[in-house]
Parts: C-alpha cells; structure tokens; sequence
C-alpha cells in the first residue's frame, strides 16, 4: 500500500486542530461568571436568572435534538411538563428534598423521551413536527383529565420544598432559587458540551449533516437518535423539575403548546448547533419579555413579533453587527470588537 | 477463487418498472471488478441493493458466506462491505480532519464514547492525517467541507470511504467531475488498496475502466448482457453494438 510517509508533525498537526475545536475561549468563561454573579450583583432580579436558567436548561436539551441530530419536534414541552409533575408529586407524596426530586424527575422523563424516540426515528420533518406536537397535547389532556392527580386544571398545589442538599431553604426573593437553577444548568450544560465534542456528538452531526451517508460509514442511525432523544427529555424534564421546585406550583401551563414554541423560537433568535444559542435565546427572550410587558402589557407579543420577523429578516449574524447595516454585504473580515463574540456563532465569521 | 460478496438473482422492480431483473454477479477476494452500462442501466440500483439502502424485489447477497440480504446499511459496513456516491454524500457543516475521525472513531468502535473528545484516542489522529495526505486534502483539512472546492469534495468522498477500512470497496464513479489530471493518481490510490480488498467499480471513463479492471460485467436494462475480462469484453459484438462500437473497440 502506498501510504504516504506520514511525519509526526503532520500527525500533531491534525491532532492539534482536533483538540482545538473544544477549547474554552476566554468569553465563555466571562459568560459563566457573570452568570454566576448575576443573583448577587441584582437581587431583586433574581427570579427572572432563575426563569432565564430554567428556559436557558430547556433551550439547551432542544438543542441536542435540534441543533446536532436535526431532529425538529414541536413537542418538547411534553418532557418539561413530565419532569415538572413527577418534581411536584414527589415532593409533595414521598420527600421534599429537591435533589431527589430533580433525580426522580430526570428518570421520568427518561422513560419517556425512549417512548416518545420511536416517533421520531422515521417520517420527514414536517411528519416529526406533527407527531411531538400530538404527543404533548395527549399528555396535557392526560394531566388534565387525572384532577385526582395532578389537580386537574386548578394545577398541583401544596408543594412543599425542603433545603437545597438540606442547607439552602428557598427564599422569597429567588436567591436559592437563582443558584439551584444555574447550578443544574451548567451541569447540563457541561454534559452536553462533553457530548458534542465526543465521537458520539460527530455520529450526531453527521446524521444531521446527511443520514444517508451516516448509514454508510456504519453508523446505527436509528440507536443513535433514540439516545440523543432520551438525553435531550430528560434535561428538558429536569429544566420542567426546576419550574415545579422553585415555584412550588405545578400547572398545565408545562404542557401547553406556546411552551414548546417559545422554546423553539429561543433557539430560533440564539442559533441552533453551538449550544450558547440556548442560552443567549433565553436571556433575549426573557429579558425582551420582562421589558417590554412592562411599557405594555397587552401587546408585548406584538414587539416581540416584529423582533422575530426583523431577525429573520436582517439575519442574526447581521443583527448584531448594525455598522454593517449600510454597507455593502461584505464577508465579515473586518476584526469584531471582543464584547461581539459572544453573539457570534464559532465559524460563522471567519 | 472464491467469491467475497455474491449476489443471486436481484430482482428490483418499482411498480411496473424493472429496474433490477435477475442480476447475479460474483465478486472474488481481491478482484478489480468493473460494471459498466449505459445510462439507465441500472448500475447504481445494483450499488444500492448491494449495500442494503434499497431491499430487493427478490434475491439473496451473501457477504464472506454470511446471508445480508436484509441487514441495515450500517451492518453491513461493520461486516466491511463499504461504498461511494455518484452524488458527494458529506457531512457539510464539519471539516475534513473532522470527518475523517469521526469515521475512523466510528469504524473502530468508538462512536459510542460521549465522555472522551474527538480524536484524543491514540492512532486516531495519525491515521487522520494519514488518510488526509493521502487524498491530498492536508492543506484544507481545517476548512468546513462545504467551502470546499468540487474536487476536493470528491477526494474527501473516497476518503471517507478508506478511512471505513473496507474489505470489498463499491465505487460509484469515483471520478466523475474530477480535473483530467487527478483521476489517474485517484484510480492509483484505489488501485493501491491492499490486494485482498475487493473493488467494484461503476465508472463511464472506458479508459480507466479497461487500465483499472480485470474482470468486466455489463449490464444493459438492468440485465446482465455478458461478463468477462476486458479483452473478451473489448471483442464482444454485443457490447459494442451497446456502445455504438466505436468507445470499447478502441480497448480491443
């Protein structure tokens, strides 16, 4: 065989730009520290970090599903709404501390995302979309339907939250609440940035990229995207479990179908496949929602509307470069300031 | 010799249309096996019905002694039965370096690790650069594959393909859209694979085919027409009257 003498630089050299790829750089780690300040630096905001992480974790586990195995569901809510009612009953029938509680809620929803897989694994997009979408609108009739349960539609009431690992009780402010929650979500975060540098997260990619060829260099499509699937649920269950703790109220709300379409408009605004795109969606979304239903409360869905159809319009990687508004479209070559780069999508700009 | 991949009586029909009708064909350990036609022949139906994205009609393909008439796609490329398409099949978002570990990863067992990165295993790497010298795509290794010129696509195609490490290689015109100057070292690299690699190759250029094969099938309207080695092919009355005479008798 005439392989060419590979010298090991060459070697190194590909390993290097292997390893390169999952570098942190320097803004992502400003990204977790203001996060992590953030409850304390504004305490009186503290209940809306604590939304934010809890939509930013939901975001993330779409993410998966979404963004690296190209899978589309309207339904994710179903899995948010699982983990939220299988919190709240545990901790209302069996224990109260939250910990357990979020475990229980994982191992529910992971039960059901493997399921739920088997409706995903064939059919097209359009197929995918209306089949997550029946599923959490069955369980919303579901939870609807056993009030001897779950309270019907006067939702789960007398949660009772014990301590955080029995030492942080819940505060009326969201201070506790504010740091379970972002707590929870960099673990999540962590584990599916783990995935998706892995070579099961590149099996992932590559069934996104092209499932035919993903078949032909012997990658089980259909295992691989049940597994991805039951990840995806069970931290959408676990961000659902999040809700039901720090609020103590579980309702059908977790069910309902805006939740499923908020989510995927989160990503929508953040961009899909790099995994910040959930949780910059997530702060935009929210934030855009805080301020804008305080000047207006009746009609914040119309700014938020018009904010969507401009992005989609201009495009997000030009939305947050206005001083190229009025150029000509240019490649972006010209050097971004650093405050940018957290906006910008890896790859987009080089 | 002893046949590595064999198929018996392929019938493939959609609706009324036969595509496949009644194909058998042996390919030998190590063979350099060409498939040549017309267009419409029904050359790439075959591919597919032999490498399992299309089920056959009836028939049965056995593959080293092993019946694989109705195994997945992936089963089969564990059993080392891998192919190439007529139409790049890339995974565009990634770059080659990227690709090339994934599938090397994949083919080594790898592709269910979630908790370790991209090419950190040992060899892993090496065999990355090794493929990417190979094909010539060292210097774009680092760009995504979709930015990538056409023949530096296509190169990335076969690459994939080695990096799987077959044991009978399908080749589904390899080289079409490829610049003059590098079909040859391409067919080269394929012609270089180790001698018990099997290669069946579905290519329109009858000057590779005739340099490349040592055994030919034809297959014209999805039947077998003849099969035989180029000589007898080249002097075959029938397949020239199929090519008009003039492309195969130039090879006689």
């Amino acid at each position: 065989m005439n392989t060419p003498n590979i010298d090991s630089s060459a070697a190194g050299r590909t390993r290097a730009l292997l390893a390169q790829a999952s570098r942190w750089p320097a803004w992502q780690w400003i990204f977790w520290v203001v996060a992590f300040i953030a409850p304390a630096l504004l305490p009186s905001h503290a209940l809306i970090i604590n939304e934010i992480a809890i939509v930013g974790l939901f975001a993330l586990s779409l993410d998966l599903i979404l963004g690296y195995t190209g899978i589309v569901s309207l339904g994710h809510a179903a899995f948010f709404g699982m983990g939220a009612y299988a919190a709240g009953l545990f901790a209302k029938h069996w224990l109260p501390d939250p910990t357990l509680g979020l475990i229980f809620a994982m191992a529910v929803s992971l039960v059901l995302g493997l399921l739920c897989a088997f409706t995903v694994m064939r059919g097209n997009d359009l197929t995918r979309l209306m089949v997550t979408m029946g599923v959490s609108l069955i369980l919303y009739e579901i939870a609807n339907k056993l009030d001897w349960l779950t309270g019907g539609a006067d939702g789960l009431q007398g949660v009772m939250m014990g301590p955080v690992l029995g030492l942080f009780e819940f505060d009326l402010y969201g201070q506790t609440a504010a740091y379970y929650s972002l707590t929870v979500l960099f673990l999540g975060f962590l584990l599916l940035r783990r995935i998706a540098f892995s070579p099961f997260g590149a099996t992932l990619k590559a069934i996104r990229d092209n499932r035919l060829r993903a078949g032909a260099i012997g990658i089980p499509v259909g295992a691989r995207i049940v597994v991805a699937y039951a990840v995806a649920a069970t931290l959408a269950g676990a961000a659902g479990a999040l809700l039901a703790q720090t609020s103590g109220f579980v309702s059908l709300d977790v069910f309902d179908f805006h939740r499923s379409a908020d989510v995927m408009l989160i990503l929508v605004i953040g961009g899909t496949g790099w995994l910040y795109g959930g949780l910059i969606g997530a702060i935009a979304f929210k934030v855009m929602q805080d301020f804008l239903s305080s000047i207006t409360p009746q009609y914040w869905t119309f700014w938020l509307g018009l904010f969507l159809v401009v992005l989609v319009l201009v495009g997000r990687d030009r939305l947050v470069r206005p001083w190229q508004w009025f150029g000509r479209s240019t490649p972006a070559t010209d050097p971004a300031p650093a405050s940018d780069g957290a906006t910008t999508k890896p790859g987009a700009s080089s | 010799m002893t046949a590595v991949l064999s198929a018996r009586h392929l019938i493939k029909r959609f609706g009324g249309i036969t595509a496949t009708a009644d194909v058998s064909i042996d390919l030998e350990a190590g063979a350099r096996h060409a498939l040549i036609g017309p267009n419409g022949a029904g050359k790439t139906t075959l591919i597919n019905l032999l490498t399992g994205v299309l089920p056959p009609t009836s028939g049965t393909i056995t593959l080293e002694g092993e019946d694989i008439t109705t195994m997945a796609p992936h089963q089969r490329v564990n059993r080392g039965m891998v192919r190439t398409f007529q139409i790049n099949q890339l995974f565009n978002t990634m770059t080659p370096a990227e690709t090339l570990a994934l599938v090397v990863s994949q083919r080594r067992g790898l592709g269910t690790r979630w908790w370790e990165r991209l090419g950190a295993r040992d060899g892993v790497a090496e065999r990355c650069a090794q493929l990417l010298a190979q094909l010539h795509l060292t210097e774009v290794q680092g760009q995504r594959t979709e930015h990538l010129a056409y023949g530096k696509r296509r190169l990335l195609e076969i690459a994939i393909a080695l990096a799987c490490e077959p044991r009978v290689l399908l080749l589904d015109e390899p080289v079409a859209g490829v610049p003059t100057g590098e079909r040859e070292e391409l067919l080269q690299t394929v012609a270089a694979l180790p001698s018990d690699v099997s290669v069946l190759l579905i290519e329109h250029d009858m000057d590779l085919v005739f340099d490349f094969a040592k055994r030919i099938t034809v297959l014209v309207n999805g039947a077998l027409l003849t099969e035989g080695t180029p000589a007898e092919i080249a002097a075959d009355p029938q397949v020239r009257a199929v090519y008009l005479g003039q492309e195969v008798a130039d090879h006689a």
